[in-house]
């Protein structure tokens, strides 16, 4: 994962709040590899009806919003269950960042493991977003190190919250398992430590 | 030097923190239980392109839930690709060497059922798995919380987790819950209060007399649903009734062991001036039976409430939203809850589908016709073999109900279990998401006395009154 601090694209309005991760990407498409690529799946039942037809009316099914990097929502994105694929399917539809007033535990995380920001904005900065977003997608500029956003061109800055560990993981692009490893040592150590101490927390009496 | 007061929270965080230089990062959490199941392979996938193991394979446990057939489960899987998930879980297993509750294990069942069950969640532990209700664990006294993929490959790798410290809040129920009133009412009814996103970024501790009188059944009810209102996780701090729910379970530590482990939870206990961030107080004894009318579980009221109506909302974002759900559901605002036809039930999921519900559920049925069809999917397979030997099988039966084998079936819909398009479902489940069931599903929360009520009525409908003169374990 390669990191970035700053972001400049296409921003789309999706004014509906409490988008679950059920919606962003409905149970029955996870069984697929992630080489297939989940693009298609994002959104897919507010997206397409029944017969898959897409809804012409539907934010990010209108000609000018091809190419979003960037979705100004509201607020509680991302609630619900944990499945990554949710994160998949915005990062393959080719979108960069959410900004939002609120967003699930899990998907945040999830979403820093994939590159995706999650930017936490006031819900007055959102409507505000919004209603400019809703008259035509926009180009949005993002600023990861002083933690702002704002329409291209002189709009006005928003500053989004981000969790510090988060900030710095999207912008060094970290990878969790190569950083963790790096501590083997510890872990041993610690791993040692427990199993002299509480020998009785491996089921079967520790003998691992 | 006294060290400053700590709750229990604070106290398991502690003790799972490795101690190593952070800079810049959260913590990292060693991990005591991981938990996979076929859904996991995205994680699998991960790992094998790295070439690495299982660090800790006598730590990870895996079980097949999600998808699994509820129906004949001795012919071959139908659907190709869930028959090479749960396959690919199975090789997962034997390559690295961990235990497996397969789909033909007797002791198969829904991930957060069979945990406790087996003795594996015990107080004290840091337990995850790829799966956001992962939150029941906490019922125990541990933190248990929901993982992403790239953090279950994580965990797979190093046995650890990265996490930043949420904050503390409490969530006092005080008073006695009344009779037909149980755990997932009480939940319904603060995640009504706060919101779905109510509790964002908090560790939620449970207490209070009302909290203190559940079982261990109602406790894992209760942290399951932590999530629904925003909390990373629930707990309730171990006490009698948590060490008798486990003394004895194959899993558990026996012998000198026991004793050991007990000592050590017991020192776990929050200390009497330690103070959460925040805390919220409820009357138990003023909740009452709860259902969902809309698409998110904030969306709950009373049963004797009536559909709220967006005109009167307090502002036009929640207007807009109120209408948008109540077309979803297909309901029309002021109309009284109880009444609303229902077009089927389902009992079910790792909520609401422990031996304790299906018992309060067949309390409602027995000698009861249900006029609309229903599914009942014990927790386990040990639930289910355990409530045949009771004879609630065949009050299901006798009903009408269909009772199937264990799985997360119509919770998810993922192994075909679904609710048509349009048709409504009385469920005991704990997420009323737009196609969460099934596309096109409207789905209404509640508990199993409420789901069981609503199948003889053919209607949402007030359980107390069948209930009337039962005996309710
Ligand atoms: S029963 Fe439902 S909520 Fe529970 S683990 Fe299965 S799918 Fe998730």
């Amino acid at each position: 994962m390669t990191g970035w601090t700053h972001h400049r694209g296409k921003a789309v309005a999706l004014p509906v709040e409490g988008i679950d991760t059920d919606q962003l990407i409905p149970a029955r498409f996870m069984s697929r590899p992630r080489a297939a690529g989940y693009g298609d799946f994002l959104l897919h039942d507010l997206r397409f009806d029944a017969d898959g037809t897409p809804d012409p009316d539907f934010p990010l099914n209108r000609p000018e919003a091809a190419g979003a990097s960037i979705l100004v929502t509201r607020r509680n994105f991302g609630g619900g269950s944990s499945r990554e694929a949710a994160v998949y399917a915005l990062a393959d539809f080719g979108f960069r960042a959410v900004i939002a007033p609120s967003f699930g535990d899990i998907f945040a995380a999830n979403a820093v493991n994939n590159g995706l920001l999650p930017a936490r904005v006031t819900p007055a900065a959102a409507e505000t977003l919004l209603e400019i977003l809703e008259r035509a997608p926009a180009r949005m500029e993002i600023d990861l190190e002083a933690c702002s956003v704002a329409v291209a061109g002189g709009g006005e800055e928003h500053a989004f919250t981000l969790d510090d560990a988060m900030r710095e993981k999207l912008v060094n692009g970290w990878d969790d398992i190569d950083l963790t490893r790096r501590h083997a040592p510890a872990l041993d150590a610690w791993r040692r430590g427990l199993k002299t101490d509480r020998a009785w927390l491996w089921p079967g009496g520790g003998t691992g | 030097m006294t060290a400053a007061p700590r709750t229990l929270f604070d106290k398991l965080w502690d003790a799972h923190r490795v101690p190593i230089e952070t800079a810049g990062r959260s913590d990292l959490l060693w991990v005591d239980r991981h938990f996979v199941h076929e859904g996991s392979h995205h994680a699998f996938a991960k790992l094998a392109e790295r070439g690495l193991g299982v660090a800790e394979p006598d730590l990870t446990f895996g079980v097949a839930d999600h998808y699994v057939p509820t129906r004949d489960r001795d012919a071959p899987i139908a659907d190709p690709d869930i028959a090479r998930m749960v396959e690919t879980l199975e090789q997962n297993a034997a390559t690295h060497g961990f235990q497996l509750f397969g789909l033909h294990d007797r002791r198969q069942g829904i991930v957060h059922v069979v945990g406790p069950e087996e003795g594996l969640t015990l107080p004290g532990l840091v337990v995850v798995c790829g799966d956001s209700h992962t939150s029941t664990h906490g019922a125990f006294g541990s933190l248990g919380f929901g993982i992403g993929a790239t953090e279950v490959a994580h965990v797979l790798a190093t046995q650890t987790v990265w996490q930043s410290r949420p904050a503390t809040m409490r969530i006092r129920v005080e008073g006695r819950l009344g009779p037909g009133v149980g755990a997932k009412d009480v939940a319904l009814a603060w995640i009504a209060r706060l919101g779905a996103d109510g509790a964002r970024g908090h560790a939620v501790e449970y207490a209070g007399a009302a909290v203190r009188g559940l079982s261990m059944e109602g406790r894992m009810t209760l942290c399951n649903l932590s999530i629904e209102g925003g909390a990373r996780m629930g707990l309730v701090a171990p006490d009698a009734v948590t060490l008798d729910y486990l003394k004895g379970r194959p899993f558990a530590p026996a012998g000198a062991d026991w004793d050991r482990a007990c000592a050590y939870w017991t020192g776990l206990a929050g200390d009497a001036a330690a103070e959460p961030d925040r805390e919220v107080v409820l009357d138990g004894s003023e909740v009452a039976p709860i259902v969902t009318w809309g698409t998110s579980p904030e969306d709950a009221l009373p049963i004797t409430g009536t559909v709220p109506d967006p005109a009167r909302a307090p502002d036009p974002t929640r207007a807009r939203k109120i209408a948008a759900a109540l077309d979803y559901m297909g309901l029309a605002p002021g109309r009284p809850l109880d009444g609303i036809p229902v077009d089927r039930i389902f009992i079910g999921s790792c909520t609401n589908a422990r031996i304790e519900d299906l018992r309060r559920a067949a309390a409602v049925l027995e000698g009861r016709r249900a006029k609309v069809p229903g599914l009942v999917s014990a927790g386990s397979s040990l639930v289910k073999a355990q409530a045949e030997e009771e004879g609630l099988d065949a009050i299901f039966r006798a009903a009408g109900l269909e009772w199937v084998d264990s799985g997360c079936s119509m919770c998810v819909g993922m192994n075909g279990d679904r609710v048509a398009p349009g048709e409504r479902c009385a469920s005991t489940t704990n997420r009323n998401f737009r196609g969460r069931q099934g596309p096109g599903a409207r789905t209404h929360l509640m508990s199993p006395v409420m789901a069981a009520a609503a199948a003889v009525t053919g209607t949402l409908t007030d359980a107390r009154p069948l209930l009337a003169g039962r005996e309710v374990a």
